[in-house]
């Protein structure tokens, strides 16, 4: 396992930059005073309890989130309310949901081809084409004139991977991308993303996969109350955790 | 102890099922007498439906079809089933048909409002039905402006001269958005066109005329009638209002404070007035509002009421469609760097339309039935000439025939509008 991980390389070259955010909903403070370096090529696992932030704080990287303090900068694109901007970083910034969102009325290759089509102005049949491919790469070519509705959630969220990855992203984010399936759907998402991970995407997962992390992550941030509280290598993290709340943490996920 | 081995030798054949459980006494006992309450709700619909049937089937056809009177009418049924025998004197349609249908329009131009009908059919079925060739839909867009001319006849530069100012406007958005930026591109192709319609396009259309006439006689508003008038109304109310409800709705759900409170003004204005009240509005105090001296047509003013007053309505049902919408959507289609026209045109529109469906079509089916609120100002629609025809001496009294017969053309209308309805809902199934 530890050898798997060293032959995935990390450059150190900048992908994400978050500088001192902070978001508030309303009044309430939701991400205090995050600081957060990605490099390109690493596989970060946000674990913590609910409510702590965390699907705030990849959301705000694509800007489905607005932060109201502090600097991202996504690619070398600084993120600022500017629309254009915006548009620009979320055709770079591949992202997958808990619940899919995948589009109902179109069917499952139309899924994959539109933000190609519109966004990316690419031919219709070079657009199907690379669609196929990546839904052959998530193992589902089969289902290409299906619609969502016909699939089960498994195949869905892999829908939803191969279409985040037909606009040829350079980083992808998983907001809870097992959380609504059942248990025996849970591994065929998983592998797909170890697949991704394996090619050097870079990633930031929300997660509660614990076994995932330790395979997959090259570090796995811990967080509560809208901070950052701990981050680490996995082996050091669920090893060796320093505090407290981490450990708490992790008594109750990995206890039983 | 028995020996349990058994082996089959030959197959057995299909027998035909007992009488109980198939054919009609199966479904008789299924659907109706299925228990003591159903039978007693059975045995006594059944006997309403008679009751009903008993008295309007004889009165229905014992009738009379070429009487010139209701006089005449009544002598005829007399004669025939005696004395005292009630009838229906469809004669009435037969003698005013034509006018039931097309008002007081010049008899020898029938051709025109009858050719317009047929190609709206040619017109609206690439829009209804897919899997017809996309070029149909060119012929769409020319269709209003030919139907414009058949109708009301005229010059043939006056509504080349229409469509001349949406070109203009085309070409001024590609020009000023190319130049600057997009928004003053959109404030331009209104501008360009309206200033075109406005001052221009009648003298260029007069000009043109006297170089190269191109006109057919044209009719005056006022000879309108019957049915052609609701069909004009409503089907020129129906294409108008949704887009302008999408328009509305999505204004009302935008970040801009301006364009929202204007949105939401308007559509709670038009939604709180009774549509009578506007149609006064537009058959009276429209005109002190108009320079003197300009003749602003009675049926242009209601048609833009109508539309108005159907625009608010369909703003609220694609609001509906739209708040049934789970945020997921929205950011699916933001996740993927889709802008906000394209999510709404791609994503959100198809299927906040596609939950609209049904209330979309009750609003159709609806304006298209207030179209015979316009009698009451005045034109002849159906009803307003029902009245008429009742005002004349020879046909005074006749009251089930006409509106029966008024009812069931727009019963056809509104049931087939239904039928579509259910057809595109059963089209865009996507589920399991």
């Amino acid at each position: 396992m530890a050898n798997a991980k060293k032959k995935l390389i990390v450059s150190d070259e900048v992908a994400i930059q978050i500088e001192n955010m902070n978001k508030w909903y309303g009044s309430f403070h939701v991400l205090k005073d995050i600081n957060l370096t990605v490099y390109r090529g690493e596989r970060i696992v946000v674990c913590g309890p609910s409510g702590s932030g965390k699907s705030t704080l990849i959301r705000c990287v694509n800007a489905l989130e607005e932060h109201q303090e502090g600097k991202i900068t996504v690619d070398g694109t600084h993120l600022s309310s500017d629309l254009k901007n915006i548009d620009a970083i979320r055709s770079e910034v591949g992202m997958c949901f808990q619940h899919f969102n995948l589009f109902p009325h179109l069917s499952i290759l139309e899924n994959c081809t539109l933000a190609p089509i519109w966004v990316r102005k690419i031919p219709k049949k070079e657009a199907e084409e690379t669609a196929m491919h990546f839904l052959e790469k998530v193992k589902i070519p089969e289902q290409a004139d299906k619609y969502p509705g016909q699939l089960s959630g498994g195949q869905q969220q892999r829908v939803a991977i191969a279409r985040s990855l037909c606009m040829q992203p350079r980083i992808m984010l998983f907001d809870e991308p097992t959380s609504a399936l059942d248990p025996e759907m849970i591994k065929e998402v998983l592998d797909t993303m170890i697949e991704l991970a394996e090619e050097g995407m870079t990633m930031i997962c929300v997660t509660h996969e614990m076994g995932f992390a330790r395979q997959v992550a090259n570090r796995v941030i811990f967080m509560d109350a809208g901070q950052i509280v701990e981050q680490n290598e996995p082996e050091q993290f669920f090893n060796n955790p320093q505090s407290e709340r981490t450990q708490l943490f992790l008594s109750q996920i990995l206890g039983h | 102890m028995t020996d349990v081995s058994y082996v089959r030798t030959e197959m057995l054949e299909e027998k035909a099922p007992p009488v109980s459980q198939a054919g009609i006494i199966k479904w008789l006992r299924d659907n109706m007498f299925s228990n003591i309450p159903n039978s007693i709700l059975s045995i006594v619909a059944l006997w309403a439906i008679y009751y009903v049937l008993s008295d309007v089937l004889p009165w229905a056809f014992q009738s009379s079809w070429n009487a010139n009177s209701l006089n005449e009418c009544r002598s005829a049924i007399a004669a025939v089933y005696g004395e005292g025998a009630s009838g229906a004197c469809w004669s009435v349609i037969h003698d005013r048909f034509l006018q039931l249908i097309f008002g007081f329009y010049p008899s020898e131009l029938y051709w025109r409002p009858v050719v317009a009908f047929l190609l709206m059919f040619v017109a609206i079925a690439p829009v209804l039905f897919d899997g017809l060739p996309k070029k149909m839909l060119r012929f769409t867009m020319i269709y209003p402006f030919l139907a414009f001319w058949l109708l009301w006849g005229g010059s043939l530069w006056f509504p080349l001269m229409i469509i001349a100012g949406f070109a203009l406007g085309y070409l001024a958005f590609g020009v000023v958005s190319k130049m600057t930026s997009s928004l003053v591109g959109m404030i331009a192709a209104v501008l360009v066109p309206i200033l075109w319609w406005l001052f221009l396009s009648g003298d260029v259309a007069t000009m043109l005329q006297s170089i190269i006439p191109l006109s057919i006689e044209s009719v005056a508003s006022d000879k309108f009638g019957g049915f052609m008038l609701s069909i004009t109304i409503g089907v020129i109310g129906i294409s108008l209002s949704l887009p302008i409800g999408i328009v509305l709705a999505l204004g009302r759900q935008s970040d801009l404070m301006i364009v929202k409170v204007i949105c939401v003004g308007f559509i709670e204005f038009i939604r709180g007035v009774p549509l009578i009240t506007l149609l006064f509005v537009a058959s009276t105090l429209l005109n002190y509002f108009m320079p003197p001296g300009t003749n602003f047509d009675l049926i242009l003013r209601v048609i833009i009421m109508v539309t108005l007053f159907a625009s608010a309505y369909m703003a609220e049902v694609i609001r509906g469609g739209l708040a049934a919408l789970p945020k997921g959507q929205y950011e699916g289609a933001d996740s993927l760097g889709l802008d906000f026209w394209q999510s709404t045109r791609l994503v959100i529109m198809p299927q906040a339309l596609k939950i609209s469906i049904p209330n979309i079509v009750s609003s159709f089916i609806g304006l298209f039935k207030d179209t015979t609120l316009v009698s009451i100002i005045g034109l002849l629609d159906p009803i307003g000439l029902s009245t008429n025809i009742r005002a004349n001496m020879e046909w005074n009294g006749v009251i089930w025939e006409l509106y029966g017969f008024i009812a069931l053309v727009f019963w056809l209308f509104c049931f087939s509008m239904s039928r579509y309805s259910m057809y595109l809902e059963r089209k865009l199934q996507t589920g399991h």
